[in-house]
């Protein structure tokens, strides 16, 4: 075990540990609203929406990621149209690019969890909104989204799990991320399997996090699926 | 304009002119008129299907009717033609008025899972009415008191038995200073022993004077509750009147047959 | 020279790549195939020893999911690849070979393909194992048939019904990972999709015709399991 070496490594790793950190949360963010809106076109009734939703689902979860990003980042400099537009700064730069698959990616996989979600929302619950003279929008915001939510999280996680590790395959389009900055050390020494438990503990150690993150999320959120907290006696029509 | 059936002077809170509704090529409702005045406790009675509750859902649009005319507290609600018979509603952001102006409770109590019962009822006052927090909560907390819960104003609607959870359901209802409060079926879905303590606080309310329509199986309370009764046969009003001459000399052979078994 | 179209390119004229396409095709089945036989290879030890094993077992291959459902399977390939180089290097140098000795890319990715299937399909067997009634395997018991009977003729069956659709997406999966051996530089189809953008300048072409194939494989998978699903689990009543 040459920890020197060991040490070093993780210093490496380390270092490019925040660049792995942003394209996940990146992805994971913009994907969300993504993947909010394919959802609602799949559940709007509207043949033409949901059409286009199951087909973006349909491709994207049909063809592996990497292709997706060579696609976006390779394959859009092909058109000089494109090249020519102002969003080329953007498109040419690797940053960009493997966020923005990551980012369509993702929503493919998650609109599938935010739909089951939505549509596990009690419907009565929702009635008795519009009773109350809700609009449809603060319904949706008050009441469906929220309860929609609570029931997607957990499948919701293992998404975001899957995003932490496809972040790796930004390295292959020159990112420095975690692997990228793997990969270089052992083209440079040959010493794969220790520069792979390194990584591999530093990427575990994420998913760890967000795991525990994510069960934090899920016990603030669900108070009302568990036993109540004993309360001192109060006296009925106190008035306070 | 009043041309009433009831020759009294109090105003017609609720007004129904030729309600038809169709369910596909099924016709619950084939043409109700009726009225509900101020104050007056409306039970509402009929065998499945007989379109009790389709009627009591049209009146604020949860359904919406093919044809006729709903009138609450003197306005109408707007309709528009939309094909095939149908119709549709023609002004939304009157509906939403009108039904934050109508209290309703749901026979599966419809409380909001994830809010706690206090949250529940200031959540229509506080966000549709717009009204303060403070005047919400205090007046929330004085009507979970007044059905007999404010110990579990805290908890959340899982935790609390049936007859708790629609009392909490009735105190959401009330919290919006309805003129006219709907109830569909509230104690079919409550145990024996749980029913009692619901209409408790129903009877307590018609006691108050308010406008009450309720739907309901409960015999007792429609006899001795009510100001008026209105027994619905198959999508149409056969026979209506008071209860102690609906329940004792009712001319209807079917009511006599629904209330004896 | 007018650029070709997309239909030049894969036909098989002069500027045509459909037959280096095709065999790349070939390529990537292969690979995602050995990578998901030896995943279940693992997967129904994987799911033996957490379900039947000891302590020891079973924290064994509860760390082996753990970590390969944490790790992405590109830093996988990398250690199979480069590790098994090194491997191999090391071994060559013992027998006086001089230099370095690559480690065949096609048998790193189909490891390491297969490593990776093989945390899911322990997880997919385990499922499908807790999902048999227990009331049939107590059937069996009582009838007086001997572990292996019972293993065979009923126990294995009735796991693998509940395992079908599992395996399904793990299949998928398997395919998709299938392009990331790309990088050990063995030509499956998006190496040589690769080569070939790079070859004619046409990257998004390339790409596009890469793109349809594996949804194309995808599909044709996908409709042969649900097949194959409806006439394994006839008289399964889905509950």
């Amino acid at each position: 075990m040459d920890l020197p070496f060991l040490y070093e490594t993780f210093l490496s790793l380390v270092a490019a540990l925040p660049l792995t950190l942003q394209l996940a949360s990146s992805a994971i963010m913009l994907g969300a609203f993504l993947a909010l809106g394919l959802a609602l076109c799949r559940l709007s009734g509207i043949l033409p929406l949901d059409w286009f939703a199951r087909t973006y689902i349909f491709a994207f979860r049909g063809t592996p990621l990497l292709v997706q990003i060579f696609l976006i980042y390779y394959g859009l400099g092909q058109f000089r149209e494109v090249r020519q537009t102002i969003f080329w700064t953007v498109l040419r730069d690797p940053y960009w690019c493997a966020v923005i698959a990551l980012m369509l990616n993702t929503a493919a996989y998650s609109a599938e969890i935010i739909r089951g979600g939505l549509l596990s929302v009690p419907f009565g619950q929702v009635e008795a909104a519009r009773a109350c003279g809700m609009s449809r929008f603060m319904t949706f915001r008050r009441i469906t989204l929220p309860l929609a939510i609570r029931q997607a999280l957990p499948g919701y996680s293992n998404d975001m799990i899957s995003m932490v590790k496809a972040t790796s395959l930004a390295s292959i389009i020159t990112i420095m991320e975690v692997t990228g900055v793997a990969a270089k050390i052992i083209s440079e020494t040959y010493r794969a399997i220790e520069v792979f438990i390194v990584a591999g503990a530093i990427y575990l150690a994420i998913n760890f996090i967000l795991t525990r993150l994510v069960a934090f999320a899920e016990y603030r959120l669900s108070p009302h699926l568990r036993q109540p907290a004993a309360l001192p006696a109060i006296s009925t029509g106190v008035a306070r | 304009m009043t041309a009433s059936i009831h020759p009294s002077a109090t105003p017609a809170a609720i007004t129904v002119r030729g309600l038809r509704k169709s369910f596909g090529p099924v016709e619950v409702l084939k043409g109700i008129d009726m009225e509900a005045r101020e104050g007056e406790v409306v039970s509402i009675l009929g065998s499945s299907g007989s379109g009790k509750s389709t009627m009591l859902r049209c009146i604020n649009m949860l359904e919406t009717p093919d044809a006729g005319e709903i009138t609450v507290a003197g306005e109408t609600i707007k309709l528009a033609p939309a094909g095939a018979g149908r119709s549709r509603i023609a002004d939304r952001k009157q509906v939403e008025r009108i039904r934050s102006e109508l209290g309703m409770v749901f026979q599966s109590f419809n409380l909001w899972s994830h809010k706690t019962v206090l949250e529940n009822v200031m959540e229509a006052p506080l966000h549709v009415q717009k009204r303060s927090r403070a005047e919400c909560q205090e007046e929330a907390e004085a009507l979970l008191a007044k059905v007999g819960i404010a110990d579990k104003r805290n908890h959340y609607p899982a935790h609390l038995s049936g007859g708790q959870q629609q009392r909490a359901a009735i105190a959401r209802a009330l919290a919006m200073r309805p003129k006219v409060m709907l109830f569909d079926e509230p104690t079919s879905a409550l145990d024996p022993e749980l029913v009692g303590e619901v209409l408790r606080v129903m009877r307590a309310l018609a006691e108050e004077g308010r406008t009450m329509l309720v739907v309901t199986h409960e015999m007792g309370f429609a006899r001795d509750v009510s100001s008026r009764v209105i027994f619905l046969h198959q999508g149409a009003i056969e026979e209506e009147g008071r209860p102690q001459d609906m329940f004792t000399n009712a001319k209807s052979e079917r009511f006599r047959k629904f209330i004896s078994g | 020279m007018t650029q070709p179209t997309i239909l030049d390119l894969i036909g098989t004229g002069p500027n045509g790549w459909g037959i280096a396409l095709a065999v790349a095709t070939v390529m990537t089945i292969l690979i995602a195939s050995a990578g998901f036989v030896i995943g279940a290879v693992i997967g129904v030890f994987g799911a033996w020893a957490k379900v039947a094993g000891g302590p020891v077992t079973r924290s064994i291959a509860g760390f082996y999911t753990t970590v390969l459902r944490g790790i992405p399977d590109l830093l996988v390939i990398y250690l199979f690849y480069f590790g098994g180089s090194a491997v191999v290097t090391a071994i060559g140098k013992l027998s006086g070979a001089q230099g370095f000795i690559g480690f065949p890319g096609f048998l790193a990715g189909a490891l390491a393909v297969g490593i990776t299937s093989g945390a899911q399909q322990t997880e997919v067997f385990r499922g499908a194992f807790k999902a048999v009634p227990s009331g049939e395997l107590e059937a069996a018991i009582a009838c007086g048939m001997s572990r292996a009977l019972r293993f065979r003729r009923i126990l294995a069956p009735l796991t693998l019904r509940h395992a079908i659709p599992g395996m399904g997406n793990v299949w998928q999966v398997t395919l998709k990972e299938s392009a990331l051996v790309s990088v050990t530089g063995v030509v499956e189809l998006l190496r040589q999709s690769q080569i070939g953008a790079g070859s004619t300048g046409l990257p998004f072409d390339f790409y596009i015709i890469a793109a349809a194939i594996y949804l194309a494989i995808s599909s044709v998978s996908g409709g042969l399991l649900q097949f194959g699903e409806k006439r394994f689990t006839r008289g399964v009543r889905r509950g």
